[in-house]
């Protein structure tokens, strides 16, 4: 990452004695598009706060392109806000809304003018520029504040979770939309959220937290198929956590039955956590895979069937397009590489969180 | 739905004691009202009362109470905004002490209050006490204008302060950071969402500081020493001493259209605003 645009160094941050943030650090690259992922209360929205201006950390600095501006007021900062609540101005129509920051830098009308008619078109609105701001759906609100925010031309856009409070179908909608906004705008985007679909759909790098500590970053498919603890297993997407003993290099023990696996370095005989994937595990006849149980669930899920067998005392979720039979007793295989070796826990943060 | 509808439309005979009430307290008066001010003591229609505002005395004393109302309304609204905005930043708990000690006053009779403005501002009351005591030379404010500004300003600025703080602290502080977001400092936050946003409470707050102000008599009866004749003073000598009631009724009838006028005024400037002013 050569041109870094925003770096936080040993951030601390702590609300009525609690801390939000354990030295925190981060970089961000230019026209980055990267995602904070976590819980709530995680502390990633308290980073964009910092970023902003709005909040203060304890100790630490932000950079923005090398320079200090910890400690600058939020409307000193080439920095602007999406915010989950629209937060638009009711007093002014669509226009007015998205002009204020241009207003404020004493832009010549006839710019300002071009400048409304290009983001309106940019966010789907043409035409809306005299609509009182009220008047609009919960979607069209959110896209009156992208192009407020996108007008003043940012070097960095901050969205703090922009889509939590839009139904399902009008998110899909407008993640397709901001995806195409940042490519034609060529801005750093830092996105707030605790939809791990929309992290991994959205984002260049994803940085997963917990408990104010980054827990993993990279890229969608790396935090995907390679979760480096527990917390990040279960947090993005589906997975089967289990104790299991790594016996030796490519080779572990769960429940009993050893499984090849492409993992090393962890030693001889030592206790791991073991993530597998439901969609990973195939269903075969009795005695033909890894391990027999008997199937206790079958649900429907649209696109595939999510069915739980039961083998000892652990219930493994598996998706598969073909249903099996409740009751009947089948076999479980998988591929070696399917196998994510993790090590155990060594605090809390890197736990499964349970407060679901 | 439409049962609904039907059980609402059924709760009206609720508001019947409130309308019996408003009728004879305030509707029959009226009426009675109109009547002595369109009629002379024979009882044959006139216009005369209720023109006679026109004359040099009554003129006066209309352009003195416009004068007081218009100052106490502006003195108000000056005191009432930098006092609702330093309120915004307390604690919640600082900001209900702050609240009550504003409600404080309202809870003491007005006469009362007054008489103690008197005590106070007399020539020989606390104030010039405290400013001989401080070697500087007594100051004649009893009896002046200024003594009347200070009681109205003092008795209605609750009335300024309470619409203004409620359409203050409606204001989300997400709208705020979205603004100073967008590169607006203090100022124009202020002038250019605050302030909009808080006009729905100014004009509530106008309306009832402007109305009484420019009616009340009391306050100039005790603080003007009688010399100092706001439109309402003169009106209450046609009813008490003059025992004119056609008089006093036409007078009145005036300064009620006058009123009316200048908050229909004041209200135009909100069209679109939500139900902001007191009627």
């Amino acid at each position: 990452m050569s041109d870094v645009i925003l770096q936080m160094e040993h951030i601390d941050k702590s609300f009525d004695g609690k801390k939000i943030l354990k030295d925190f650090n981060l970089e961000i690259g230019r026209n980055e598009f990267v995602t904070l992922l976590g819980p709530s209360g995680c502390g990633k929205s308290t980073i964009l706060r910092i970023i902003g201006g709005f909040v203060n950390p304890d100790s630490g600095r932000v950079l923005f392109e090398g320079k200090d501006i910890t400690h600058l007021p939020p409307e000193k900062r080439n920095v602007n806000t999406v915010f989950q609540k629209y937060s638009l101005f009711p007093h002014m129509n669509v226009a007015e809304n998205i002009a204020f920051g241009l207003k404020l830098k004493k832009k010549s009308s006839a710019y300002i003018r071009d400048k409304i008619e290009y983001a309106l078109k940019l966010v789907n609105l043409e035409g809306y520029e005299s609509r009182d701001t009220t008047s609009l759906s919960g979607g069209q609100q959110q896209r009156v504040a992208i192009a407020r925010a996108i007008v003043n031309e940012p070097q960095v856009l901050l969205l703090d979770e922009p889509l939590g409070a839009l139904d399902l179908k009008l998110r899909h909608e407008m993640q397709r939309e901001l995806i195409k906004i940042k490519k034609e705008v060529g801005i750093t985007f830092l996105y707030v959220t605790h939809d791990q679909e929309e992290a991994l759909m959205m984002s260049d790098r994803i940085i997963v937290m917990n408990k104010g500590i980054i827990q993993q970053a990279g890229n969608s498919k790396d935090i995907y198929d390679e979760p480096q603890n527990a917390f990040v297993a279960d947090f993005i997407g589906e997975s089967n956590i289990i104790d299991g003993i790594m016996v030796r290099d490519c080779l572990v023990s769960i429940q009993g039955v050893s499984f090849q696996c492409v993992d090393t370095g962890f030693g001889i005989n030592k206790p791991v956590d073991v993530v597998i994937r439901p969609e990973d595990l195939e269903i075969v006849e009795k005695g033909k895979g890894y391990l027999d149980g008997q199937v206790i669930s079958v649900i429907f899920k649209g696109a595939y069937y999510e069915i739980k067998v039961k083998v000892n005392d652990y219930e493994w979720m598996i998706q598969s397009v073909n249903p099996a039979p409740v009751g009947d007793i089948v076999g479980l295989t998988i591929l070696p590489d399917n196998i994510q070796i993790m090590h155990k826990p060594v605090s809390d943060d890197e736990e499964v969180s349970r407060d679901e | 739905m439409n049962e609904l509808e039907e059980r609402s439309s059924k709760r009206h005979w609720l508001a019947t004691p409130y309308a019996i009430w408003i009728i004879v307290f305030t509707v029959l008066p009226l009426i009675v009202i109109f009547r002595y001010a369109l009629t002379d003591s024979a009882g044959h229609f006139t216009l005369e009362n209720t023109a006679a505002v026109t004359s040099p005395i009554n003129m006066k004393a209309m352009w003195f109470s416009l004068k007081i109302a218009f100052g106490c309304t502006v003195f108000c609204i000056l005191l009432a905004y930098p006092m609702v905005l330093a309120m915004k930043h307390l604690g919640l708990g600082r900001r209900g002490i702050s609240l009550f000690i504003i409600i404080l006053p309202m809870w003491m009779n007005f006469i009362l209050r007054i008489l103690a403005w008197q005590m106070i501002l007399s020539n020989n009351g606390i104030l010039n006490l405290m400013i001989t005591k401080l070697g500087f030379k007594p100051v004649a404010v009893a009896n002046t204008p200024t003594a009347i500004m200070i009681g109205v300003v003092y008795d209605y600025l609750p009335y300024m302060i309470l619409p203004i703080y409620t359409a203050i602290m409606d204001i989300s502080d997400d709208l705020i950071e979205a603004a100073k977001d967008l590169g607006a400092g203090s100022f124009t936050v202020f002038f250019k969402v605050v302030f909009p946003l808080s006009i729905p409470g100014l004009l509530s707050g106008t309306v009832m500081v402007f109305v009484p102000s420019m009616t009340s008599f009391v306050i100039s009866d005790i603080l003007g020493g009688g010399k100092l004749q706001l439109i309402g003073n003169i009106i209450e000598q046609d009813f008490i001493s003059g025992n004119n009631w056609h008089m006093g009724s036409g007078l009145s009838v005036a300064l009620m259209i006058f009123v009316l006028i200048s908050m229909e005024f004041t209200i135009r400037e909100e069209k679109t605003g939500r139900e902001s002013v007191i009627w």
